[in-house]
C-alpha cells in the first residue's frame, strides 16, 4: 500500500520552503498545502505563505489562483495572526474560491479586525445574495462568511445575518441558523437545525448534522443518534456535543449529560 | 405470494434508491433467516442507505446469517465486503473473530475499523470453551490495545476503549494482571489523547471500573445479554478459529515490528504472501 504519510513528511520544511519561492507552480501548489497539512508554522513558512497570496503566475484557463487558494487555507491552520492583514486583502480577489478560503481561515484565526469587511458583503441582504446567470457561484461565499461571523461571536452582525434564515438556499438558511445560535444563544435556531434533521435530502441532514456538532447542541442528541444518515456522520455531531459537555466539568469529572451522549455515541460505533 | 416473498419482491423491483432502502427496511424488520440472501445482495449495491438497513437486518437475524456473510468475505467486492464486516462485528459470533482482528488493525476504511473494534469487544465470548477462551481474549484485548494507542483517527481509538472497558470487566476474576494492564493503558490515554472525545470515553471506563465491586456486578449482564442462548458452533468450527489464531500468532511473531501502524498494516497485506515461505 505504500507509506503516503512518510513520503509526504520526508520533504523537509526547508524544501518545501523553497519548493514554495521556487518556479515550478506544481511544487508550489503542493508546498503551500503540505505547511498546512503539518502545521509549520515557523516565520519563514508564515511569510512565504503571505507572499503567495499574492501570486499572479499561477492561474488557471477561467482565471483562478491555485496557489492563493492553498496559501489561504493554509494560514488558517497555521494560528499566526500576521497573516490578517493580507488575507483580508484576499477579500478584494476576482476569485470566488480565494475569497472563500480567505473567510474561512480569517473565522479560524479569530481576530475580530475582519468583521467590518465581512458584514460589508452581507449588506443588500437577500436582493444581492443571489445566483447570477450562467455563474455557478453566488456572488460571495455566503456560507463562509455567516460560519466566520458566528465563530468570530460578531453579534454587531445580527441584523445582517438574520434575513438569510430566508434565503432559498436551504444550506445557508442552516449556516444563518447556526451563526444566529452562536450569537444569541437562543434555541429557537437551534430548534431549526434539530427540525432540518428529518428533511428529505441526505446532504441537508449532512450539513444540519454538521452544524449541530459544531454548536454543540445537547438537547439535539437523541435527534442526531435518529437521523437518517451515515453514522460516522452521527458520530461526528455527537463528539461536538460531547466536547462542550466535557469543558463544563473538572477533567476527569463528568456531567451527566455528557455520560448520556457517550451512551448514545457507544450504539452508534 | 407469502408476506415475506412478496417484501423479497419489493427490494428486487425497486426502481430509485428510495423505494430501495424502505423496501430493504420492511425486509430488514422482518429478523426473518429467510430475507439473509437478499439481504447480502443488497451490501453490493453501492447503496449506503440501503447496506445500512440490510446490515441492521443482518445483525438483527443474528447466527443464521453467520455463514452467508462468511462466504461473502471472499468476494472480491470491497465495499460489500466492509458492510459484511460490520453485520459480522454486529452480531458479535466467534466464527467472524479472526477477521475482525486483522480488519480493527488494518483495513483502510475508518468505519470498518471501528465497527471491527466494536465487534471484538462485544465478542460472545460466554460460548467460546475453555481452551480457547484465554488465547481469543488476549489476542482481542493485544489487538485492541494497539489500535487504542495507534490508530490516527479519533472515533476508531474511542471503540479500542468501549472494547477495552468491556473485556477488562471480564478480566477482573480470570485474568486480574491483564486487567491492570488495560488500566494502566487507560490511565495514559486518560492524559495523552489528543482528542477530547476520546479522552473522556476512557474517564467513563475508568469510573466504571473503579466502582469495583458494583462494577463487577453491573460487567455480567452487559457482556451477556443472551447468556441462555446455547452455541451454534461445532467442534470444526471452534478448531478453525483456533488454527486461524495459531497462524496469526505466528506471523505476528515472525513479521511484526513494534510500534508504527503503517508498517504494521502494511506487513498484514503481505502476510498471504510471506505464508508460503515460513
Amino acid at each position: 500500500m505504500g507509506e503516503p504519510i512518510g513520503d509526504e513528511q520526508s520533504l523537509t520544511v526547508a524544501q518545501a520552503i523553497a519548493n514554495l519561492r521556487g518556479p515550478d507552480p506544481g511544487l508550489r501548489y503542493y508546498a503551500a498545502w503540505w505547511l498546512g497539512r503539518f502545521r509549520v508554522a515557523t516565520p519563514e513558512a508564515i511569510s512565504a505563505l503571505i507572499d503567495s497570496l499574492s501570486d499572479e503566475a499561477d492561474r488557471t484557463a477561467e482565471g483562478g489562483y491555485p496557489l492563493r487558494r492553498n496559501a489561504a487555507r493554509a494560514l488558517g491552520k497555521l494560528g499566526n495572526l500576521q497573516a490578517v492583514p493580507a488575507l483580508i486583502r484576499c477579500l478584494e480577489c476576482d476569485d470566488f474560491y480565494v475569497r472563500e478560503a480567505a473567510v474561512q481561515s480569517l473565522g479560524m484565526l479569530g481576530d475580530r479586525s475582519c468583521i467590518p469587511v465581512l458584514m460589508s458583503f452581507l449588506e443588500g441582504g437577500l436582493a444581492v445574495a443571489q445566483p447570477t446567470p450562467g455563474k455557478i457561484n453566488l456572488p460571495q461565499p455566503y456560507n463562509a462568511i455567516l460560519e466566520a461571523l458566528g465563530a468570530l461571536n460578531a453579534t454587531e452582525a445580527v441584523p445582517l445575518i438574520e434575513p438569510f434564515l430566508d434565503h432559498p438556499f436551504e444550506m445557508l438558511q442552516y449556516a444563518a441558523a447556526r451563526a444566529m445560535y452562536e450569537l444569541t444563544q437562543n434555541p429557537v435556531y437551534a430548534e431549526r437545525l434539530v427540525r432540518a434533521l428529518a428533511g428529505e435530502k441526505l446532504p441537508l441532514r449532512r450539513a444540519a448534522l454538521a452544524d449541530l456538532g459544531a454548536i454543540g447542541y445537547l438537547p439535539a442528541a437523541d435527534a442526531i443518534a435518529q437521523t437518517l444518515a451515515e453514522n460516522s456522520l452521527k458520530l461526528i455531531a455527537l463528539k461536538g456535543l460531547l466536547e462542550k459537555q466535557v469543558q463544563e466539568a473538572t477533567p476527569p469529572n463528568l456531567t451527566a449529560d455528557a455520560l448520556q451522549v457517550m451512551e448514545l455515541m457507544d450504539s452508534l460505533l | 405470494m407469502s408476506d415475506l416473498a412478496s417484501l423479497i419482491n419489493a427490494v428486487e423491483q425497486a426502481d430509485s434508491s428510495a423505494q430501495l432502502i424502505e423496501a430493504v427496511r420492511r425486509l430488514a424488520a422482518t429478523g426473518h433467516a429467510e430475507a439473509v440472501p437478499t439481504l447480502i445482495t443488497v451490501l453490493s449495491y453501492n447503496n449506503p442507505g440501503a447496506a445500512v438497513a440490510a446490515v441492521d437486518g443482518l445483525v438483527k437475524i443474528g447466527e443464521p446469517a453467520v455463514a452467508p456473510l462468511l462466504e461473502q468475505l471472499d468476494q472480491h467486492n470491497y465495499t460489500a465486503r466492509s458492510w459484511a464486516i460490520r453485520a459480522l462485528a454486529g452480531i458479535g459470533d466467534p466464527r467472524g473473530f479472526v477477521t475482525l482482528l486483522g480488519v480493527a488493525t488494518a483495513d483502510f476504511s475508518l468505519s470498518v475499523r471501528r465497527a471491527a473494534a466494536r465487534g471484538i469487544g462485544a465478542m460472545k465470548w460466554h460460548w467460546f470453551p475453555e481452551h480457547l477462551l484465554e488465547i481469543a481474549q488476549e489476542e482481542a484485548m493485544e489487538a485492541l490495545l494497539f489500535v487504542a494507542q495507534q490508530d490516527e483517527e479519533w472515533v476508531v481509538r474511542y471503540a479500542a476503549v468501549v472494547g477495552l472497558e468491556s473485556l477488562a470487566c471480564d478480566f477482573t476474576f480470570s485474568h486480574p494482571e491483564w486487567r491492570s494492564h488495560i488500566e494502566a493503558t487507560f490511565a495514559h490515554l486518560a492524559i495523552a489523547d489528543e482528542s477530547w472525545a476520546v479522552r473522556a470515553r476512557v474517564w467513563k471506563a475508568q469510573q466504571h471500573l473503579q466502582g469495583s465491586a458494583a462494577a463487577v456486578a453491573a460487567c455480567q449482564p452487559q457482556a451477556n445479554q443472551v447468556e441462555d442462548e446455547p452455541s451454534p458452533l461445532s467442534p470444526h468450527d471452534w478448531q478453525d478459529i483456533l488454527d486461524k489464531l495459531y497462524e496469526r500468532k505466528r506471523q505476528e511473531r515472525v513479521t511484526l515490528p513494534e510500534g508504527d501502524p503503517r508498517r504494521y498494516r502494511e506487513l498484514v497485506g503481505t502476510v498471504t504472501h510471506n505464508a508460503g515461505e515460513l
